[in-house]
């Protein structure tokens, strides 16, 4: 009490945070800083350290090693209640015996703030996530969105430095998805808080956060904004994660700046060198939407169509090559199963990395 | 629409025949002997139809059997809550649960008689209590813990703390942990975490665990003759039914204590439900799932 951080700080550092459960390392010394105001997505697999990081962050899990500084003041030692955060749950977490109203001032009364401005500030903030007619109703009486609504209104009122969120739309429909991602979006612009964001869907983390902070096995392995993950991923499997969904082992066989010239056996293509390659042997990485039926004298690669779907607008379309390979790619016009394809790419979006990376 | 048709709507067709044995089973086990009682009470051996009910309330030998009973039943229940309540809330965060658990349940096992004979061995006036604590030099005589209200006590704490101690456990543990995390984001320290979650989603499940308690401790018999005083201070309620059906072989007054006994029970148990029908009921978990 009393002790919480105010909104005002510059920067919040996170130095070596380390998190064994048992023989387990579930962090493996992070290092972040966040900017104020920024909106931060913690993005991986299940596994890959993020849940645990923001419970490190919020003080319900002790660090084993590592610090988190709020500018120049250490708070890694602070319990969860003393360190003032919003966070929102993946179950939302609400109190189920408690008003959508009084769930929404809970922070406000545990903080003494006086009645008056209590009741106003409550009224604010259901105002700003639109639940005005579900005040008083009881969070078992709300649909999903409407709880995650509250859970959104309870972390925020209390205008904490930093909000966490952990996976807070797994739970909810395709659509309301999509609607509450928005909603996110704006309340974060709005408040001008700092939000640290945690999902394993790419789409998600591309959408709302100004930086994107992939994990894997409890380690950083790519810091950037969505526009650089999507286009440039710096390893392998940040790229598969971003949605680069053919993988394909090739031999290079010229070099020319950073564009190279592969050979797969099954055709040639050219593409871009996306990290260091020491060897001979390369794996390239593809997007569906880069690969598309070519005309012969172009680059190109044959593989036979096994199955297409229609999205709207255009088909995607699986085709396996005479080696196996499964490549993913888009056309225009409907493929006829079973034909045999040249598909074909920009090099610039071909991208090429290491055989075996560490 | 046909009978069947009608009776099919409303869920009623042949496969609700199966629930007649069970049916059977309860009228010829719990309601006949009931209402067979409850008519015995009404036959009292002076022919008067009030006479077994008027011997009751008229006869302080009677009469205070309740307030006895309820002078043991009652605090031993609210102190049984007390003690659970917190060791089940650290309970739930140990992970060797199981282990101690096993040792708290031991208890229920083991059955009142040899709780009790072993209280008599060990809190008796020779007993190594007694004679540690004056070897010790902290006490002059031995410290009179059985054969007296206090033994009972005793006993009844024993022996109801694993069945009160589960049951608390089984209602923590239903408690989310998200929403205790939630509240501690919420800036609530562990008393207001306690006082504002956990607490109301805990109360209408301790007044069910109050209620079985209660019911369990307020018929206590055994230990109240073993381990108590049974002709005075212990002579609980359910003595004086033994003694009217078996010593005096009156069944008309053994049930009218019987019946009394039911409704006392049943008063303060009401008074608890009724107490629990103020709260909140509903489940102690986040969200729909």
């Amino acid at each position: 009490m009393g002790a919480a951080p105010g909104p005002a700080f510059h920067a919040l550092r996170l130095d070596g945070l380390q998190r064994d459960f048992g023989a387990l390392n579930a962090l493996k010394g992070l290092d972040l800083t966040i900017q104020r105001g920024e909106f931060i997505a913690l993005l991986g697999p299940s596994g890959c350290g993020k849940s645990t990081a923001l419970n490190c962050i919020a003080g319900l899990l002790p660090l084993t090693g590592g610090s988190i500084w709020l500018d120049e003041r250490r708070i890694d030692t602070l319990r969860p209640e003393e360190r003032g955060f919003g966070m929102v749950f993946q179950n939302y977490a609400l109190f189920p015996h408690l008003t959508a109203r009084r769930n929404i001032g809970f922070g406000l009364r545990m903080r003494g703030v006086p009645k008056p401005e209590l009741e106003r500030r409550v009224d604010a903030a259901i105002a700003m996530v639109r639940l005005e007619s579900q005040s008083e109703k009881l969070p078992g009486q709300m649909s999903g969105g409407q709880q995650q609504r509250v859970a959104i209104a309870r972390a925020v009122v209390v205008e904490p430095p930093l909000v966490l969120m952990d996976e807070p739309l797994s739970n909810l429909d395709a659509k309301l998805r999509i609607e509450m991602r928005q909603e996110i979006r704006r309340i974060h612009n709005q408040l001008g808080t700092t939000t640290i964001y945690v999902t394993h869907d790419q789409e998600e983390a591309l959408s709302l956060a100004d930086r994107i902070v992939v994990l894997r096995d409890g380690r950083i392995r790519q810091v950037g904004a969505p526009e650089e993950l999507y286009a440039r991923p710096a390893h392998l499997d940040v790229a598969e994660f971003m949605g680069y969904r053919t993988r394909l082992a090739a031999r290079i066989l010229a070099r020319d700046g950073d564009v190279l010239t592969l050979d797969l056996g099954i055709g040639q293509l050219q593409g871009i060198e996306a990290a260091p390659i020491a060897g001979e042997t390369a794996t390239l990485a593809l997007r569906p939407d880069d690969l598309q039926p070519v005309a012969e004298g172009t680059p190109h690669l044959r593989a036979q169509v096994e199955a297409v779907e229609f999205i709207g607008r255009e088909f995607h379309g699986l085709a396996r090559s005479a080696r196996g390979d499964a490549l993913h790619f888009r056309a225009a016009e409907r493929p006829a199963l079973g034909e045999t394809l040249c598909l074909g790419a920009d090099p610039r979006r071909v991208l090429a990395y290491p055989e075996m990376q560490p | 629409m046909t009978v069947r048709g009608r009776l099919a709507a409303r869920g009623i067709d042949g496969v609700t025949l199966l629930v007649l044995p069970a049916v059977a089973l309860l009228v010829l086990l719990f309601v006949y002997p009931f209402l067979y009682g409850l008519f015995l009470s009404f036959r009292p051996k002076d022919g008067s139809l009030l006479g077994n009910y008027a011997r009751f309330f008229g006869d302080p030998f009677f009469r205070d059997t309740v307030w006895v009973t309820m002078r043991l039943a009652l605090p031993v229940t609210l102190l049984n809550l007390l003690l659970a309540l917190p060791i089940a809330l650290r309970v739930r965060h140990l992970r060797r649960q199981r282990l101690l658990i096993t040792v708290l349940v031991l208890p229920i096992t083991l059955g009142t008689v040899l709780v009790s004979e072993g209280m008599l061995n060990y809190f008796g006036p020779q007993g190594w209590f007694s004679r540690t604590l004056m070897l010790l030099g902290l006490i002059g005589a031995p410290v009179k813990l059985v054969q007296s209200y206090t033994g009972v006590f005793l006993s009844l704490l024993i022996t109801g703390f694993p069945f009160t101690f589960l049951l608390t456990l089984s209602y923590v543990t239903g408690i989310d942990p998200a929403l205790e995390q939630a509240g501690a984001t919420l800036g609530a320290g562990p008393s207001r975490r306690f006082r504002h979650v956990l607490l109301p989603l805990l109360l209408p499940g301790l007044a069910i665990t109050f209620c079985l308690s209660f019911v369990q401790a307020y018929s206590v018999l055994p230990s109240a003759v073993l381990v108590g005083d049974p002709s005075r201070t212990t002579r609980v309620i359910s003595i004086a039914a033994y003694q009217a059906a078996f010593e005096e072989y009156d069944y008309a007054m053994a049930s009218t204590v019987a019946l009394i006994m039911g409704a006392t029970q049943l008063a303060v148990v009401g008074m608890a439900l009724g107490l629990r029908g103020l709260l909140y009921r509903g489940p102690a978990g986040g969200a729909k799932g």
